[in-house]
């Protein structure tokens, strides 16, 4: 490596530039193509231990930190908000490792790393979405062995899956799998969209970014090369069908959204939110209103003046 | 029945685990309808036979074939994996002895029953479970407990669970590895009851593993008696147990406990 070279690698505070080094980055580009070559295949890498613990998204991170550059805008959501714990670090992590600029608008972000949600703006060809995985395989609740779940993938034996879904309709009459609900993709393999809500399986079919999937712990990776298809299993006479809520945004009366449920006090007062708090913020801003939005401002303006009393 | 095609012919079946040697030079015809025991003491390497037979263990030496649908006899271990393991989940049915082994112990009953269904295919709720309760009222399990978890389950209703979800499919051969042990008596007589009657109206042809003669009495046409890993007397039911020829055989007959 040259002179120039090292020092275009390094960042200011003796980090590699985005934190891995270059043969590590140079490992998860290599399983990034074979798994977008192989859309929904699990592609077994070299997981490096990263500066928090497993769960925390260590697989999103190296997956982003292998794929970003300089000119690259990056937004951290969890659970579709910008401004929870686990966003807010990441995001400063990459600021300060990689020097990208970071934004919480879907429009304005090259690359959106994701815990449990899709964003509800559209994304576009140009952009990619990293999500973090906790257990990248979906066959694992019902068959332990390694091997076994292996074989089933690649024999294409997913007569398994189904089972679980039977046995939710057994149990509860529907098929109660709200999150991580599995998919299969491109017709071939079954995937594991994480554990995002059902709500947004409908919305990986078909996506124009690309979406990749990183799991530290398991040390997986997997992809969705844009415009592909992704279908949700169900049965002929119980057909998959996404969550549907009785209210609307409180805050910004979206009606289209995840939503969110907050309890309001102890006496059984709650309200429905978007979870994208980006989307809900910015519909706001262009004057939406929902039946709360009010008393909600009023709450948190109290709640967080509270706050800064006790600090004080 | 076609008599002049086996449904099964195995031919030098030779199995060793290293300098062990657990199946020496076997062969044998199965034709279809037909019910074969397979007796002999612990060790004598009956369960080797049945997994040599059932695709789950490549023999050393020798051929099985089957008479695939459509292709006739053909080496099982020639076929690919996932032939094999359709084979496995459709034409064949395998009850284990002991019925963890045979079932997932977390999922319902009537998902047990049915993944056999789904496995080939089946993607209609409501028909899955009709077919699901057909079969378990074949079985004489009661209904109610349908949906409820086979770790919660008697063993001898777990036997008859393992049974169910290996007929479901209607296979044409079922193996069979001493499906009555670990039952006390009257489950036995009432489980026996149940296989021959089924074995009987689906004319299934099956492959019977066990060390109890009276089983073999019960369910099995044709009788194989195996020591130390050597067949050592062939013959029909009746004929092998009420005139033993081998010295093995008549001990083993000699030994059975009258009431």
């Amino acid at each position: 490596m040259s002179a120039a070279q090292q020092q275009a690698t390094e960042g200011d505070d003796g980090y590699n530039f985005a934190y891995l080094d270059e043969q590590t980055k140079r490992m998860i580009r290599r399983c990034l193509l074979k798994a977008v070559a192989v859309p929904g295949y699990q592609v077994p890498f070299g997981g490096r231990e990263m500066p928090l613990p497993y769960g925390w998204g260590t697989g999103g991170m190296q997956v982003t930190a292998s794929i970003i550059g300089r000119d690259d805008t990056l937004k951290v959501i969890d659970q579709g908000a910008d401004d929870t714990t686990n966003a807010v670090n990441i995001r400063r992590f990459f600021a300060r490792v990689a020097e990208v600029p970071t934004t919480e608008s879907t429009a304005e972000a090259s690359i959106v790393q994701t815990r449990h949600r899709v964003p509800e703006d559209p994304m576009r060809e140009d952009q990619i979405i990293v999500y973090q995985v906790p257990q990248p395989e979906p066959l694992r609740p019902l068959e332990p062995r390694e091997i076994e779940c292996r074989k089933m993938h690649a024999y294409k034996e997913y007569g398994l899956m189904q089972v679980s879904l039977y046995e939710d309709i057994a149990r509860f009459g529907e098929i109660a799998t709200s999150y991580s609900y599995p998919v299969m993709v491109g017709d071939r393999y079954l995937m594991s969209p994480t554990p995002i809500p059902k709500f947004d399986n409908p919305k990986m079919d078909d996506f124009p970014a690309l979406q990749l999937f990183g799991a530290g712990r398991e040390k997986r990776i997997y992809a969705i090369p844009p415009y592909t298809k992704v279908k949700s299993l169900d049965f002929d006479d119980h057909p998959f069908a996404v969550q549907q809520w009785e209210e609307d945004c409180a805050l910004c009366g979206a009606e289209d959204t995840f939503l969110d449920e907050v309890i309001l006090d102890d006496q059984g007062g709650k309200m429905y939110v978007c979870s994208d708090s980006h989307y809900c913020a910015r519909r706001r801003a262009e004057g939406h209103e929902g039946k709360l939005s009010e008393s909600a401002a009023r709450a948190y303006a109290a709640a967080v003046g509270a706050a800064e009393e006790e600090e004080a | 029945m076609d008599t002049s095609s086996p449904l099964l012919r195995v031919r030098n079946l030779t199995h060793a685990y290293g300098n062990l040697l657990a199946c020496s030079d076997i062969s044998f015809e199965l034709h279809s309808g037909e019910v074969l025991g397979i007796v002999g003491e612990s060790g004598s390497g009956k369960t080797t036979l049945l997994n040599c037979l059932s695709a789950r263990l490549a023999p050393t030496n020798g051929i099985v074939e089957y008479d695939l649908r459509g292709r006739g006899l053909s080496d099982i271990y020639a076929l690919s994996e996932p032939e094999r393991r359709l084979l496995l989940r459709t034409d064949w049915g395998v009850v284990m002895q002991n019925p963890r082994d045979g079932l997932r112990m977390d999922v319902s009953a009537g998902g047990n029953v049915g993944e056999r269904l789904m496995a080939v295919g089946a993607r209609h709720y409501g028909a899955i479970r009709q077919e699901a309760e057909d079969w378990l009222t074949k079985v004489e399990m009661d209904l109610g407990r349908m949906d409820d978890k086979p770790k919660h389950f008697s063993g001898g209703m777990q036997q008859r669970l393992q049974i169910a979800r290996n007929l479901v499919t209607k296979p044409r051969l079922v193996f069979m590895d001493e499906p009555t042990g670990g039952l006390d008596v009257s489950v036995q007589a009432r489980l026996l009851d149940l296989l021959r009657g089924l074995v009987r109206e689906l004319r299934l042809s099956a492959i019977i593993v066990t060390h109890d003669l009276a089983v073999a009495r019960l369910l099995a046409d044709r009788l194989m008696v195996m020591k130390d890993g050597k067949v050592v007397e062939t013959g029909l039911t009746d004929q092998v147990l009420d005139d033993p020829h081998h010295p093995y055989t008549q001990l083993l007959v000699s030994s059975v406990l009258q009431v």
